[in-house]
């Protein structure tokens, strides 16, 4: 049997069962997010964006996320948008007609296509983002930077370790509120006690930091030996094609663009 | 290569060994001399501050360098300094939550190999190997946030195992478990110690859960060296009552109980149909409904069960920090004060009360004194109370003096709450509370972790409480606790 199979394989049963993209490893769809963002990014202009966007959401369906999870997830995505719009459409570049004014607020044919073109660009750009990342699992994630991408172990491995505190943070958060009630000072200054609650909450981390280091030390952790890796993280055929989907939907939006003359370079 | 017997069990020899850490002027440990042949079975006891835990931690090489502290003398594991034998030594801390390194339980146990550069190939069937010892039967793609806390300790000892360890270092594994977790992970450390050989220290207060495992007792004195070394039971029968007098639960030595003159008084809180349960009140999972309890005037009501059976939320519940799930929770109008006649507005809620009104009736104390710490000196925390209620500044300062001399925390009445020792803390957190006279307390695992003299510290307060007419009702799985303390019982 060869080294690489006994890797993840091994110790996900449900990898094989799990759909192709799920599976595909999180470097690669990290790298699809950023091509295409850089693509996009460029130029300020309605095509760019709507062609990037409705050739994502063709391909959403092959993506394997849920109708809900997809709503749920993206939903920041779709009120930043608009908001992001809104803000430009009175606050932009005006040029051409002005139809509406009010103390600094212009509202012209110019603020009018960059409001369109970036509330559309947020999504393009925000959308296949939070879809890559459903999918993706912390310590996949992980495997991936330090194997693939070949980061410094010890700060992958730690910043994964301490993200498995967050779940702790929250209950920490919890109790210090309901300390507060017991305490007699819950009724009033909910604001004001925000920063005490901070600090309790700090000094409680800290400790719990220095204690999950301990543990981590006591396993090996930070030592001089060469590390070796439990899970195989491969860069394979299906991640070079994750990583050139995101980089031609870029380019064939950016092509668009230049074809249609509407490309905007964003610099000048 | 299916088993970790061909690794060989190390011996520890320390000679004049001391540590320094940093910043302290005093020594945690010194002019230790001490010799622990491979194979052997050492508990290893003394007060708290005997440097116990410092001792483990420089074993296991994870004290640090130069920046971290001073050594002294010598210290050896297998022959080599720990720092340069990684690996030999695997030590297993005592709070589960924070030993979980990894989601998944298989990925966790192999970390260790990963950083002993253990080709993958190994790393697997060590894994299996390691998990099958402790009987933690689980799949490998399991959730390590799923386990309860025994699981977790015994993820953490796989986790050691797995790295084939010729030491086996334990620094108090059991002290937050409940009952069934003690035993679950004394017999996986004795199933592994049959299975590897390996030679074993653990640090515990509770001598009676590794009595029979253990074939030595080495007790660390606090002005450096060792006061006592031999077999267990010469060990405990010279020395047992100077341990117990320490904190140590020597067998034979149970802490002093309080005298009690107990006198029943009027109903205070009554609970009907009740459900708790975990979750929030959308997505709750309910554990225990139908409950029915009466709390009263000089009655201490233990609320049992094990770790996650919703004990802490039946106490919040009660004592108004929680909504009930269903069902009620009422003040009696005795405890509501309506019969002074001042308050005759005051819900029949609890949970509907304001945190003002909470105070003179229900208090709190968290298993964790930390959470419910506020300023910045321990006189500071225990006006925070009496402020809140408007009492005048006489009154708080007399009731904060005598407070901090009954609780004995007058040495550090200007420290700052966090820097306290774990028995202080515990002290001051009780204080706090008591400072408001509460006539209900309700306290959380109050005895949690602690050393006997602590225990008996704790017991005795709450004794007093309750004997002059104030009502207790605590969340706990310590038998001992509910056998001095309880008048009623409430099991999940």
């Amino acid at each position: 049997m060869s080294v690489a199979a006994e890797g993840s394989r091994q110790v996900s049963p449900g990898k094989g069962a799990m759909r192709p993209f799920e599976a595909v490893n999180p470097v690669a769809k990290f790298g699809a997010a950023l091509l295409l963002a850089a693509c996009l990014v460029l130029t300020i202009d309605w095509v760019s964006a709507g062609t990037a966007l409705l050739l994502e959401l063709a391909a959403m369906p092959f993506l394997g996320v849920r109708a809900r999870a997809f709503w749920l997830r993206t939903l920041a995505v779709w009120i930043a948008a608009p908001l992001t719009g809104l803000t430009i459409l009175l606050y932009g570049q005006a040029s051409g007609t002005v139809y509406w004014e009010w103390l600094t607020i212009r509202v012209s044919d110019g603020s009018i296509d960059l409001a369109i073109a970036t509330a559309l660009r947020v999504l393009a750009i925000g959308l296949p983002a939070v879809v890559l990342f459903i999918t993706v699992d912390a310590t996949d994630l992980a495997d991936g930077l330090a194997q693939v991408w070949r980061l410094p172990s010890r700060f992958v491995l730690g910043a994964l370790a301490a993200l498995r505190l967050v779940g702790l943070f929250l209950d920490d958060w919890r109790y210090l509120e309901l300390a507060r009630r017991a305490r007699g000072v819950g009724d009033t200054g909910r604001i004001r006690r925000v920063p005490g609650q901070v600090f309790a909450l700090l000094v409680l981390a800290i400790r719990r930091g220095s204690r999950l280091a301990t543990a981590m030390e006591a396993r090996g952790f930070g030592g001089e030996t060469e590390r070796t890796w439990a899970r195989d993280s491969r860069f394979g055929w299906r991640e070079w094609l994750v990583a050139c989907a995101g980089l031609m939907v870029g380019m064939i939006s950016i092509a668009a663009a230049v074809l249609t003359g509407h490309w905007n370079f964003i610099v000048g | 290569m299916n088993s970790g017997q061909d690794v060989p069990a190390a011996g520890v020899v320390a000679r004049g060994w001391g540590w320094r850490h940093a910043p302290r002027k005093r020594w945690a440990v010194s002019d230790l001399d001490l010799r622990i042949e491979p194979g052997e079975r050492v508990l290893l006891l003394g007060a708290s501050g005997a440097g116990k835990s410092t001792l483990l931690q420089a074993l296991a090489g994870v004290l640090g360098g130069e920046d971290d502290g001073e050594p002294s003398g010598e210290l050896l594991v297998g022959g080599k300094p720990p720092a340069e034998s990684r690996g030999r030594a695997g030590l297993v801390l005592q709070d589960p939550d924070s030993q979980v390194i990894l989601a998944k339980v298989g990925d966790d146990v192999a970390f260790g190999c990963e950083n002993l550069g253990v080709p993958r190939q190994e790393i697997w069937p060590r894994v299996r190997e390691a998990l099958d010892a402790v009987g933690l039967d689980v799949a490998l793609d399991r959730s390590t946030a799923a386990l309860s806390g025994g699981q977790k300790q015994r993820l953490a000892l796989a986790g050691v195992l797995a790295m084939r360890p010729g030491l086996l270092l334990l620094d108090e594994p059991t002290a937050n478990l409940d009952p069934a977790g003690v035993v679950d992970v004394r017999d996986a450390v004795a199933r592994v110690l049959e299975r590897t050989g390996a030679t074993l220290v653990v640090v515990e207060h509770r001598v009676d859960v590794w009595l029979p495992l253990v074939d030595r007792v080495v007790v660390l004195s606090p002005g450096g060296g060792l006061l006592a070394d031999g077999s267990p039971h010469a060990v405990l029968t010279d020395q047992g009552r100077v341990l117990a007098e320490a904190g140590v639960w020597v067998p034979g030595f149970p802490p002093a109980l309080p005298a009690r003159h107990r006198a029943s008084g009027p109903d205070l809180l009554l609970a009907g149909d009740l459900s708790v349960g975990r979750g929030s009140r959308v997505e709750a999972l309910v554990v225990k409904a139908d409950i029915e309890l009466t709390v009263a005037a000089g009655m201490t009501t233990a609320i049992t069960g094990p770790n996650g059976s919703g004990k802490t939320t039946l106490g919040f519940t009660l004592a108004g920090l929680l909504p009930p799930l269903a069902g009620v929770v009422e003040a009696t109008p005795e405890l509501r004060g309506l019969q002074t006649g001042r308050h005759a507005g005051i819900s029949e809620h609890p949970i509907r009360w304001t945190s003002r009104q909470l105070l003179t009736r229900i208090g709190t104390v968290f298993q964790e004194p930390e959470h419910q710490f506020l300023t910045a000196t321990v006189r500071e925390e225990l006006e925070v109370g009496p402020r809140a209620l408007k009492l005048p500044a006489g009154e708080i300062d007399a009731r904060v003096d005598e407070l901090l001399q009954r609780l004995r925390l007058d040495a550090v009445a200007a420290a700052n709450p966090f820097t306290l020792s774990g028995g202080e803390k515990r002290r001051l957190s009780v204080a706090t509370v008591l400072a408001t006279r509460p006539r209900i307390l309700m306290l959380d695992e109050p005895t949690f972790g602690q050393d006997a003299r602590t225990w008996a510290e704790q017991v005795a307060i709450l004794a007093e409480f309750v004997d002059a007419g104030g009502a207790v009702v605590a969340a706990t799985h310590d038998r001992a606790f509910v056998e001095a303390l309880a008048d009623a019982e409430v099991g999940l």
